[in-house]
């Protein structure tokens, strides 16, 4: 514990320098500005910034990309509770109540119970990163190749578990983006793999491209042709304070909705996402009044706000401890501190320790700037939403292009970028899920090798796989999980997925 | 129709390795086209059990395309970009490109148009190339 405390003191030094302080407010800035924007969601908008981070160092580079996330965590309920618009994906449960909320006229105090619960989690879960990312990364040290292949295979299954809607279909997704990762050079042989003759695909597919298009150009290319938004209230600063019955109705569901997302954010899949629909589904269940949910209930808004930023830190763990990314967005961010020369994995807390705690504590301080943010510049944030989308889109669409360019200067990039923007359109009309895919493409070469390495290790032997524990667990895990979905699906009944789903759609509330 | 399209890539996949004579290897010492392979054979199992699965699925039609234009103008919009960055360069692609998407997909004024996608290519070249130094495309005409 001591040790722990000496820890987080080194990293306060470091995150309360004014260099590391701006950066981390730039990254919060932005961050909200993302989640605030419908159509550009975290992992566009990290991927966007991407770039701009390629001239500073790794603990300013990761502490603004970081302020990014969770900060769209915090403004993506702004459009929620006064538009109705989900800023992204994570705050489509804060839809129902907040903008119910909005209407009783008590949208402010939402939006204050939103920041307040956004907070509260942010900061809670911030301790659970903490205590669980070092020894996580201890015992990650008897990871070898063959445990690395269960856990990245688990890493998908779960993935694929854990998205609404068809495993099968998740899976399939999985399978595509574990192709993709399979273009340019075999890292063993050396032969060229699906390059068609572009040199700039001896690399392989950039996760960058691939999640722009996926995520950001599909976002324009199905919302461009829609109509006009709705308007937008625009609360005063006085109504921002909500009620002592207000407060103490949300308390409780903050506190559920901390612990989730964090539990559901080590878990690899869109966690941000799934964290807050379990929250309100949990939140519904426990309430007294379940009839109130989606007439303006404050327990509808406090917990899966709070959950999703929670998760956010979640979803920090495997991928700090372990060098493992449980969702697209951490897998970019991997991808960035890669870039800068940083490999996450066990050894980064013992190899790295100003820039692991530095990180740690730069999301405490990050925690205090964005609730500052949120609550009385709200009005401002608001006013971006005034922009017509005739003129929004245009310009998200500059700064994608943008960023995948700078990248590695490449129109290869661009071009790639465009077609998964289309692709990710059309998935998305036959309700295909494209996370998969994103994670797929960063762990196909991870988990290629790891498994030449282990058929190396054991001599063409198989039976390493079920013969080490760890790896037996994880696979054991996995196998589980695929059965529990056969099960489901046997006995035909509609599970939280497919109602999570529905929900997405609109079509039932989970 | 979707696990057909899936199908239908496996075994262009398939063919490709075998286009390609990567090497399958053996199970116990996996050459290049072994996971390729491997994941092809999930993808068209996928396939088959999306199409198996999926009769009583909503139609093609059902997803519903009303917004298939402007879709296609912002692509054929990205397309350019990606051609012409290079030979260009950054600002006038840029400029043309969203001058297009306001004038001709929106249906925008001339005086909006040209202060947006002139205000446009130059605020983020400024920005990206200047500030951030992001090396941007300057193209024949050395902008």
């Amino acid at each position: 514990m001591l040790e722990t405390l000496g820890n987080l003191g080194l990293g306060f030094s470091v995150a309360l320098s004014p260099p590391i302080l701006f950066y981390a407010f730039v990254g919060c800035l932005v961050g909200t500005l993302v989640g605030v924007l419908p159509g550009v969601g975290p992992l566009a908008g990290i991927s966007l910034l991407l770039p701009a981070t390629f001239g500073l160092d790794a603990t300013r580079a990761i502490v603004m990309l970081a302020g990014i996330y969770y900060g769209a965590m915090y403004g993506g309920s702004t459009t929620s509770i006064l538009m109705r618009i989900p800023g992204e994906a994570a705050s489509v449960m804060t839809c129902i109540d907040g903008y119910a909320m909005a209407r009783k006229g008590r949208g402010g105090a939402a939006l204050a119970i939103a920041a307040v619960g956004s907070f509260v989690a942010g900061t809670v879960s911030v301790v659970g990163l903490m205590v669980l990312a070092p020894p996580l990364a201890a015992f990650a040290l008897r990871f070898g190749p063959p445990e690395y292949v269960a856990l990245l295979l688990l890493g998908l299954l779960v993935l694929a578990y854990m998205s609404s809607g068809s495993m099968v279909k998740s899976l399939a997704m999985a399978a595509f983006g574990l192709l993709l990762g399979m273009v340019g050079i075999d890292q063993m042989s050396g032969y060229f793999r699906f390059a068609y003759g572009v040199v700039e695909l001896g690399d392989g597919l950039g996760v960058v491209p691939v999640a722009v298009g996926l995520f950001g150009v599909a976002e324009i290319l199905a919302t461009a042709g829609q109509p006009a938004p709705p308007s937008v209230i625009k609360p005063k600063l006085r109504e921002l304070l909500p009620s002592r019955q207000e407060w103490r109705e949300s308390a409780a569901p903050i506190g559920r909705g901390t612990v989730l997302g964090f539990l559901i954010g080590i878990l690899p899949g869109s966690a941000h996402i799934i964290s807050s629909f379990v929250s309100y589904a949990v939140e519904k269940r426990l309430s007294k009044h379940p009839e109130q949910f989606g007439q303006g209930a404050v327990a509808g808004v406090a917990g899966p706000e709070s959950a999703n930023n929670s998760a956010t830190s979640g979803a920090m763990v495997p991928m700090l401890a372990l060098g493992v990314p449980s969702g697209p967005i951490p897998a970019v961010m991997l991808a960035a501190l890669m870039v800068h020369g940083v490999s996450p994995g066990p050894l980064l807390i013992q190899q790295q320790p100003a820039l692991f705690w530095g990180f740690i504590a730069s999301m405490y301080v990050g925690n205090v700037m964005l609730l500052i943010l949120n609550l009385p510049l709200v009005g401002l944030f608001v006013n971006i939403l005034r922009v017509p989308y005739p003129y929004l889109y245009p310009a998200i669409l500059v700064f994608s292009i943008l960023g995948v360019y700078a990248v590695n200067g490449s129109v290869v990039d661009v071009w790639i970028m465009v077609i998964m923007g289309v692709l990710g359109w059309l998935l998305r009309k036959l309700d295909f899920e494209t996370a998969p895919i994103v994670l797929g493409v960063v762990l196909a070469p991870m988990i290629e090798l790891s498994l030449r390495q282990s058929l190396a290790m054991s001599d063409g032997h198989y039976g390493i796989f079920v013969q080490r524990p760890i790896s037996a667990v994880l696979l054991a895990v996995g196998l589980t999980l695929v059965l529990l979905n056969l099960y489901s699906f046997a006995r035909r009944r509609s599970d939280w997925r497919t109602r999570i789903a529905l929900a997405e759609k609109g079509e039932e509330s989970p | 129709m979707s696990g057909v399209a899936l199908a239908l890539l496996a075994v262009a996949v398939l063919e490709e390795c075998w286009r390609l004579r990567l090497p399958l290897g053996t199970l116990a010492n996996p050459g290049p086209a072994y996971m390729p392979a491997l994941l092809a054979a999930a993808l068209l199992v996928s396939g088959v059990l999306i199409v198996a699965l999926g009769r009583d699925a909503a139609t093609l039609g059902a997803a519903g395309w009303a917004e298939w234009r402007h879709t296609a103008a912002i692509l054929g919009a990205c397309a350019f970009v990606a051609f012409a960055l290079e030979r260009l360069g950054y600002r006038l692609t840029m400029a043309l490109a969203c001058a297009f998407l306001l004038s001709v997909v929106e249906r925008k004024g001339l005086v909006p148009t040209v202060l947006f996608a002139a205000g446009m290519a130059a605020g983020t070249h400024y920005l990206f190339d200047t500030v951030l130094r992001v090396q941007l495309p300057r193209g024949l005409f050395g902008f």
